[in-house]
């Protein structure tokens, strides 16, 4: 069974009066363990679909499954410690609070599961371990770079051990070598751990290190490459 | 509660916008305390007064003396154990700025009437011995710089002259809201010197029984009813409370006072909250995509907004009372033992509550119900 | 260069609810400072309105209110032969002795309350020689019977003081005859009646003061020290105007140094909210500062910019606040003037002097509160600010 699966999804958007169609009509499969890149041009719903899929937003009619629950049919209430327990998510900029150090970035994620005090600082040196960044736990993120910002956010999409971890965009405001970096830190994640993760990107660096590539255009799936298994 | 951090980074994102509101919290419950206190001082004054003992002035009006002759037929009266009378002096010391409250007692009677005039034994007997001695409240001591044993000078208002008495006691009060800043000097001393004129300003008079007070009272005043000065007697607590009257509607004045002040920091906090909340709508957006509720989200927020208020309220509730037993303070003799009861700190501590509640709540509504997908595009 | 003024105007109406929330702090600081300076104000306006220049208050030497004075007969008469008294109109020196004492009188809302209200003994003179007094109601007292006259503030805080109606002090029943004005001054909140009548029940054969009218107010000082030395009699002579003045100063400068200090600490707290206000302007506007500064508009520009801005908000505060405070003026309320021990009514008075004072703090706020905001907007780098943008 698929990890995720997206079934004759239709999402409308109503701006003032204009009517913009994302999707008509979608329907992917995404297994488990893979790393999928998401590519297209702007305005082809990329951003949109990795919405649906963590539950941020709601198809207009449809079906969405994650890991076997309909999360296009959850309520608010429901959904919040779904993606606690879930999803790992990752944006293009913004992503650390900044009143709070990398570490205590990290722990949020923790601090909505009924672990103690232990339990959440030693999840956290391992995420931080997993991305490089043990030395910069105390610092605030306006004293990191780009790059370990960024790295920074992606320990703490996978400290809580989620099924699927979603980044989009994560490499947009990079440098090459930092996108490197946080490349090379997911493929990693992919391949040795085994996480599922997709990735919504511009950037065709980060389509070479994924497994299955999809492209959308104006809602639809164009091209499907690599392996899907 | 492991929130905790989250709360106080919040807090430390603009430290100097944090501890101008809690300043500003602050200062309106000091305000606040101090306003009350004045209200609860004259309160209390108006309820001083003890169950056994009644005042009998004249009933014509207060500023009328009674005739002398009056303290032995009042002793007949049945219920009543003991009679004492005073004048009122009026006397001004120096240039008179300072106000204080100086009359003539038989000595005797009225020391024996007022336990609470606490005193040493061998300065009550210099008092008893004396004519033209005095006893003064221990505050002369500092406000006046006067000393056991010295001469001091009078200028009499409403019998004129100069009077000169001897400082010869010097008593405490046991109750805090006896004046502590009263002159006391002989009534024969007083009578002798307006040449014998027999009078007395008003009678104090013990009663063996508290539950009879009022029968007593009319008893005393049907005996007088139809001479040429009828009296009028009550229980002290009443002749106390009418005094507390004739500051006027002080408590609707503090009163309005009081609201603008929690009104205006109300303003403040609102505003200094909402300006937080605001700038805050992005992080708002990742914490809920991770996954907290938005019920965590709407509790977080009023925390942060109650540990503002309540800290503030702590500091100004506790510099009133700390300021005002520190420094004595006495209102130059009007309101004596004037200090913050534990009902203003209640009501102050509500207060804050209140201020809680309304500078947090919109902003925590708003945090809880931020459709995450709008609050996303602020994100990106 | 100069940064226009609606730039500032502009942008305090994008962010109207702070704005508001600022302005009305400020507001609010305002008319408690102007109702409470309103209040003082009444008190010493209706005594310094009592006396007049052109009359002296005589009473007996060392008292400091006509409450613990005594003045005889033979006084009176000695006084009344002076050559500084001027005559009236019918021909007989200008000379009023006067009788003054408290009665309690319960008011209507809680009887337990007593007020201690002034009852005036007067002559004839007394209508004509004290100030402004103008019977508003009923006819004028006649001699021999037991008739009251009320001050116009009475009426509507007691019981009994209609015209026709009777009031009960002394164990006699007095009836009410007229009801008098008297410019607002302390008066107002008297009981007049004949000295004849008062003299039996209350003091014996001894008045509280007598109030001349000089023949020529500019000499003072002489008639005052004519008075005083002379053998024949123990007084002090004040000119009456003076005489009331002095009254009010302790209360008056009570309510004075209340209304300083509750403001005082009240604006310490507005300028706070202020602060925070245009410190979030400044961050959030940093790179229209940017802009402003790369156009080649100087950094005091800006630093005045923002200050006015501040100083726009305080005053709109002011407006309202003045606004807030309006409604009190001419609202009577009662207290005891602890110099005399008697009771007197008076209105709030706000007057246009206060209101501008009330503006001007306002604005003083506002300036104080944005100091700090607009220095740091001033010192802002462009590069910075760019990097923001």
């Amino acid at each position: 069974m698929a990890l995720v699966e997206i079934r004759d999804v239709h999402k409308t958007f109503q701006r003032d009066s204009q009517r913009i169609d994302v999707f008509t009509g979608l329907s992917i499969e995404v297994p488990e363990g893979t790393f999928l890149a998401l590519m297209g041009p702007s305005g082809s719903g990329k951003s949109t679909l990795l919405n649906l899929i963590a539950g941020l937003d709601k198809p207009t009619s449809g079906t969405v499954r994650v890991a076997g629950a309909e999360v296009s049919a959850m309520t608010a209430g429901q959904l919040a410690p779904w993606r606690a327990r879930h999803v790992g998510f990752v944006f293009q900029q913004f992503n650390l609070l900044p009143v709070l150090t990398a570490y205590q970035n990290v722990e949020l994620p923790l601090l909505l599961a009924p672990l103690s005090k232990r339990e959440r600082d030693e999840r956290v040196r391992i995420a931080l371990g997993v991305v490089g960044l043990e030395d910069r736990m105390d610092h605030y993120p306006r004293q990191l770079s780009g790059g370990q910002e960024q790295r920074t956010a992606i320990a703490r999409a996978i400290v809580a051990d989620p099924t699927l971890i979603m980044l989009d965009e994560p490499t947009g405001q990079l440098d090459a070598k930092s996108s490197q970096e946080v490349l090379g830190l997911l493929q990693r994640l992919n391949q040795e751990f085994h996480k599922t993760i997709i990735v919504v990107t511009h950037d065709a660096h980060a389509a070479q290190r994924a497994k299955t590539v999809l492209h959308l255009d104006k809602g639809e799936l164009i091209e499907q490459q690599g392996v899907a298994r | 509660m492991k929130y905790f951090p989250l709360v106080l980074a919040n807090l430390g994102r603009h430290k100097r916008r944090t501890i101008l509101t809690i300043a500003g919290v602050a200062l309106a419950l000091f305000l606040f305390a101090s306003l009350r206190t004045v209200v609860t001082t004259i309160g209390a004054a108006a309820q001083f007064g003890s169950a056994r003992r009644l005042v009998a002035t004249n009933a014509t009006g207060i500023v009328f003396p009674l005739p002398l002759s009056y303290a032995n037929r009042l002793s007949t009266v049945p219920g009543v154990e003991a009679v004492t009378w005073a004048n009122w002096f009026g006397g001004r010391y120096g240039d008179g700025k300072r106000f204080f409250a100086n009359f003539a007692v038989d000595p005797v009677s009225y020391l024996d009437m007022y336990p609470e005039l606490v005193m040493p034994a061998d300065q009550r007997e210099a008092f008893l011995r004396e004519k033209s001695s005095a006893i003064i409240g221990k505050r002369l001591l500092e406000v006046f710089g006067w000393q056991l044993g010295q001469d001091v000078t009078l200028q009499g208002t409403i019998f004129p002259g100069d009077w000169t008495f001897t400082i010869r006691g010097i008593y405490t009060p046991s109750d805090a809201v006896l004046n502590d800043d009263m002159l006391l000097f002989r009534h024969d001393y007083f009578d002798e010197r307006i040449g014998r004129a027999g009078i007395a300003g008003w009678y104090v008079i013990r009663i063996d029984d508290p539950n009879r007070a009022a029968s007593i009272a009319k008893s005393i005043d049907d005996q007088f009813k139809n001479s040429s000065t009828p009296t009028k007697t009550g229980t002290e607590q009443a002749f106390n409370a009418t005094f507390a009257t004739m500051w006027g509607n002080v408590r609707l004045l503090m009163g309005t006072i009081g609201t603008a002040v929690v009104f205006a920091i109300l303003l403040v906090a609102a505003n200094a909250m909402m300006m937080s909340a605001r700038e805050r709508t992005g992080e708002v957006a990742i914490l809920k995509t991770i996954g907290f509720r938005d019920g965590t989200l709407f509790a977080l927020v009023m925390l942060e907004a109650g540990l503002i208020s309540l800290t503030g309220a702590a500091i100004g509730l506790g510099a009133a009372k700390l300021l005002y037993r520190a420094t004595n303070f006495n209102a130059a003799g009007f309101l004596p033992g004037f200090d913050v009861t534990p009902s203003t700190i209640v009501i102050g501590a509500g207060i804050a509550l209140l201020l809680m509640l309304a500078s947090g709540l919109v902003p925590a509504l708003r945090a809880a119900r931020l459709p995450v997908i709008q609050a996303l595009r602020h994100v990106e | 260069m100069k940064i226009p003024i609606t730039y500032n105007v502009r942008s305090v109406l994008r962010r109207p609810l702070s704005t508001a929330l600022t302005a009305l702090g400020v507001g609010l600081v305002v008319a408690v400072f102007i109702g409470m300076l309103a209040l003082a104000n009444g008190f010493n306006t209706a005594l310094a309105r009592t006396g007049s220049d052109h009359n002296v208050l005589v009473v007996r030497r060392g008292a400091d209110s006509e409450l613990s004075s005594g003045v005889s007969r033979e006084t009176v008469s000695i006084l009344a032969a002076s050559p500084h008294v001027a005559t009236g109109p019918d021909g007989r020196p200008a000379v009023s002795p006067e009788l003054y004492v408290l009665i309690p009188l319960p008011r209507p809302a809680d009887s337990t309350a007593l007020a201690n209200v002034v009852v005036r003994g007067v002559s004839e003179q007394a209508w004509e020689v004290r100030s402004n007094i103008r019977i508003v109601a009923g006819r004028r007292i006649q001699s021999g019977q037991a008739e009251i006259c009320l001050g116009r503030k009475l009426v509507p805080r007691f019981a009994g003081t209609a015209i026709g109606q009777s009031i009960r002090f002394a164990n006699r029943d007095w009836s009410v005859v007229c009801h008098f004005t008297a410019a607002g001054s302390a008066f107002e909140s008297e009981i007049w009646g004949e000295n004849e009548q008062f003299m039996p029940v209350f003091r014996g054969e001894v008045f509280q003061s007598v109030t001349l009218r000089l023949k020529d107010p500019a000499a003072f000082e002489e008639a005052k020290r004519a008075f005083e030395d002379d053998r024949r009699i123990t007084v002090d002579a004040h000119r009456e105007s003076a005489f009331y003045v002095a009254q009010s100063q302790l209360l008056g400068r009570i309510l004075q140094i209340l209304a300083v200090l509750i403001t005082s600490i009240m604006a310490v707290g507005a300028v706070f909210g202020a602060i925070n206000t245009m410190y979030a302007a400044v961050a959030s506007r940093t790179p229209e500062i940017a802009v402003l500064l790369t156009l080649g508009f100087r950094p005091r520009s800006v630093l005045a910019s923002f200050i006015i801005e501040s100083a726009i908000i305080a005053a709109a505060g002011g407006l309202i606040g003045c606004l807030l405070a309006l409604p009190i003026n001419g609202i009577v309320t009662s207290t005891t003037n602890w110099a005399s021990f008697s009771e007197i009514a008076f209105s709030f008075r706000v007057t246009p002097r206060l209101l501008v004072a009330g503006v001007v703090f306002a604005v003083v706020m506002g300036v104080v509160g944005g100091c700090f905001p607009a220095w740091r907007a001033s010192r802002l780098q462009v590069v910075q600010a760019i990097r923001a943008v």
